[in-house]
C-alpha cells in the first residue's frame, strides 16, 4: 500500500472527507472540510471521487514524500508549492515520485488549504467517515492533528498517476464579493429591530479567535432583548450564536451539535467557504436573504461545482485559456 | 420584544438553507420532549426523500435536508402533516440502570455539595439514586446525555471556572440537569461519582448506550464491584442492565 510520509506539518493539519452524517443526534459533530468547494475540487483534480479523504491545513502547509508515484493537487488558496525546489501551480494535478519532496508554503490569500492525493487517504473510518474531529479525538489518524513522522496509507488510484493527463481547474472560482448572505436564525426574534439594524450595518472584524470549531467576530455589540440563554437546541455549520458578551460566534465544521445561546442568523451555504477563507483582520458585512433564496444560491453553486468537476474528467484543458487556475 | 401575540406552537423556523427547526413549545416538559422524540422516530420509520438527519432536543426537532432534492418550504408543510398524523408510541420505553461509585477520586464535588446543602453526603447520594431520569437529548459531545428529573434540592449552579479535564463516566450535576460524561474533556459541572459504563465507545458494535427518550436510574456500588465492572468493560464483556420503564 502506498504511503504518504509527513516530514513537516503546519500547526492544524488533519485528515478530512466530506464529514460524518447520521450521528448528529448522538452528539457527534459532522466535522468535514471548512471549505467544501475547494475540498471537492482537490479530489477531482487527482481523479478521486469528491468524498475521498485528503489533508486540510490552516495557512501553513508542510513537507511530504510518497513511496510510490502519486498524483497530487493543492487547492484552497495561493501558496508557494514546490517539488524538489521546482515551482508548480495550485488548482492543478502534478506527479510526486518516490524520493521527491513536496513543499507547500503559507497560503497568502486564504486560510484553509487542501492537499489531495490520488487514491485518497485510507485511514480507518470511524462511524462511517474518515473526517477528524479533533475535540473528541475521532477519525483521521488517531483523532489528532498530524505531526512530522506520520505515515498515512493511500488507496489505489482510479487512474495511473504518471500516465494520467494533467488536470487543471480552468473555470474561475465563483467567489462573490459583497456582503455575506444570512438567513434569519431560529431565534431571530430574540433580537429587536434596532439590534438587527446594527447587525446588518456591521462591519465585523474576522478575529484571530478561530479554529475548525468556531469563528468569533468583533464588531458592534449584539444584545438579545429576549435573553442570551435559551433551552438548548440543534446547530448547523454557519449558525451565528450570540452569548452575553455580545460578540457573535459563527459555528463551523467542528461545532458542537447543540447549543444554548440564541442564534440570530445562519450563514447561507453558498457563502460558508467565503467566511471560512476570509483573512484574519478583514472586515465583513451581512445581508439578509430568505431560506428560499439561499437554497437557490446553493443549488446554483452545486451545479457550478458539477460542471467544474465534469470539465476535469480527462479533457479539462480543451480550448480554455492558460493561467486561470492559480 | 415587539410582537405582542403569544407565540403559536408548533413554530417552524429556518436553520440556514439546509435545515428546518420545528419547535413544539418554549418550555422543558416531558410531554413536549415525548412528542419531539415521537416525530424523530416517525421520520426514521417513514423517511421523507431529501431529509438527511434529525436532531431531537428538549422542545424542538432540527431536520436537515438536501435542497437539491427537497425544498425547505415543502419540508415545512410535510412536517406539520406528520406532527398531526403521527402516533405516539404507547409503550413506555426502556430504562438503563447505571452503577455508580459515589465519592472517591471522581466525586470531586460531593463533600462541598453536601456542605452547601447542609446534608450528609450519604443522604445526597440516596436522593440522587432514588430519582427516575429521562434522557431529554444527546448533545454537546458524542453520547453525552442530558438528564431531566434531578430532585430540586440537588439543583446546583455550575462552577464559575470550568475544570480542564473530567474523565469519561463521571456523574455530574449542572443547574437542574444531571449527566453522565461520555467522553473526557473540560466541564463546569459538579461531579459526585463515576460509573464504569461507557456511554460512548466507537469500537463497540453499538457505540452509543443511550438515546433521547430513554430512562435512567442510578444504583450505588462499592469499590470492589466498581473494579470488577471496570475489568468487564475493558474486556468488552460488560452487559448493560436494562429494564422496562
Amino acid at each position: 500500500m502506498t504511503k504518504l510520509i509527513v516530514k513537516q506539518a503546519g500547526p492544524l493539519m488533519s485528515v478530512q472527507d466530506l464529514g460524518r452524517t447520521g450521528f448528529v443526534q448522538m452528539g457527534v459533530s459532522a466535522s468535514g472540510p471548512m471549505d467544501e468547494v475547494a475540498m471537492r475540487i482537490a479530489n477531482r483534480l487527482v481523479g478521486n471521487p469528491q468524498n475521498h479523504a485528503l489533508l486540510e491545513f490552516a495557512v501553513l502547509g508542510g513537507q511530504f514524500e510518497v513511496d510510490a508515484p502519486t498524483s497530487f493537487a493543492v487547492t484552497g488558496g495561493a501558496a508557494a508549492i514546490t517539488v524538489d525546489g521546482e515551482r508548480v501551480d495550485g488548482w492543478a494535478s502534478h506527479v510526486l515520485l518516490p524520493g521527491q519532496v513536496l513543499r507547500i508554503g503559507a497560503l497568502t490569500n486564504a486560510v484553509w488549504g487542501y492537499l489531495a492525493l490520488s487514491g485518497g487517504i485510507e485511514t480507518e473510518p470511524v462511524l462511517g467517515s474518515r473526517s477528524t474531529h479533533l475535540r473528541s479525538g475521532l477519525g483521521g489518524l488517531d483523532g489528532r492533528r498530524l505531526a512530522p513522522g506520520d505515515a498515512l496509507p493511500l488507496g489505489t488510484p482510479a487512474d495511473d498517476p504518471v500516465g494520467m493527463p494533467q488536470r487543471v481547474l480552468r473555470l474561475p472560482l465563483p467567489r462573490a464579493a459583497g456582503p455575506i448572505r444570512v438567513i434569519d436564525g431560529p431565534q431571530a426574534g430574540h433580537f429587536d429591530e434596532a439590534t438587527w439594524q446594527q447587525f446588518l450595518r456591521g462591519p465585523f472584524l474576522v478575529s484571530g479567535s478561530r479554529d475548525r470549531m468556531a469563528q468569533i467576530l468583533e464588531g458592534p455589540p449584539i444584545r438579545a432583548a429576549g435573553g442570551h440563554d435559551i433551552v438548548s437546541d440543534g446547530t448547523v455549520m454557519g449558525s451565528i450564536q450570540v452569548p452575553a458578551s455580545g460578540r457573535p460566534i459563527v459555528l463551523m465544521a467542528e461545532r458542537q451539535t447543540t447549543g444554548g445561546y440564541p442564534k440570530i442568523a445562519t450563514i447561507a451555504s453558498v457563502d460558508l467557504s467565503r467566511l471560512a477563507q476570509a483573512m484574519t483582520g478583514s472586515l465583513i458585512r451581512f445581508k439578509r436573504v430568505t431560506q428560499d433564496q439561499a437554497e437557490d444560491l446553493w443549488i446554483a453553486r452545486r451545479r457550478w461545482l458539477e460542471t467544474a468537476c465534469a470539465c476535469l474528467n480527462g479533457n479539462g484543458d480543451a480550448g480554455m485559456p492558460e493561467g486561470g487556475g492559480s | 420584544m415587539a410582537d405582542h401575540a403569544p407565540p403559536a406552537y408548533p413554530r417552524l423556523a429556518a436553520s440556514g438553507d439546509r435545515a428546518v427547526v420545528i419547535e413544539l413549545s418554549d418550555e422543558i416538559s416531558e410531554e413536549t420532549n415525548r412528542r419531539v422524540v415521537a416525530l424523530a422516530e416517525d421520520l426514521d420509520r417513514h423517511p421523507i426523500a431529501g431529509v438527511v438527519e434529525t436532531v431531537p432536543t428538549y422542545r424542538s426537532l432540527l431536520v436537515s435536508y438536501d435542497p437539491l432534492i427537497l425544498r425547505g418550504r415543502d419540508l415545512r408543510s410535510l412536517l406539520l402533516q406528520r406532527l398531526a398524523t403521527m402516533r405516539i408510541d404507547g409503550t413506555r420505553g426502556r430504562r438503563l440502570i447505571v452503577p455508580v461509585l459515589y465519592g472517591g477520586g471522581a466525586g470531586l464535588d460531593l463533600a462541598a455539595m453536601a456542605e452547601m446543602k447542609q446534608m450528609h453526603a450519604a443522604d445526597l447520594v440516596a436522593l440522587h439514586g432514588a430519582a427516575d431520569y429521562r434522557v431529554y437529548m444527546i448533545g454537546f459531545a458524542p453520547g453525552f446525555a442530558y438528564l431531566g428529573g434531578l430532585p430540586e434540592v440537588l439543583h446546583t449552579p455550575r462552577l464559575a471556572v470550568p475544570r480542564q479535564r473530567i474523565e469519561a463516566g463521571s456523574i455530574g450535576i449542572g443547574g437542574r440537569q444531571a449527566s453522565i460524561n461520555s467522553v473526557a474533556g473540560p466541564s463546569g459541572w459538579r461531579f459526585i461519582g463515576r460509573t464504569p459504563l461507557r456511554l460512548f465507545d466507537p469500537a463497540r458494535e453499538d457505540p452509543f448506550l443511550l438515546k433521547a427518550g430513554d430512562h435512567v436510574r442510578f444504583r450505588a456500588i462499592d469499590q470492589s464491584e466498581a473494579e470488577a465492572l471496570d475489568a468487564a468493560v475493558a474486556a468488552g464483556t460488560a452487559q448493560a442492565d436494562w429494564e422496562d420503564a
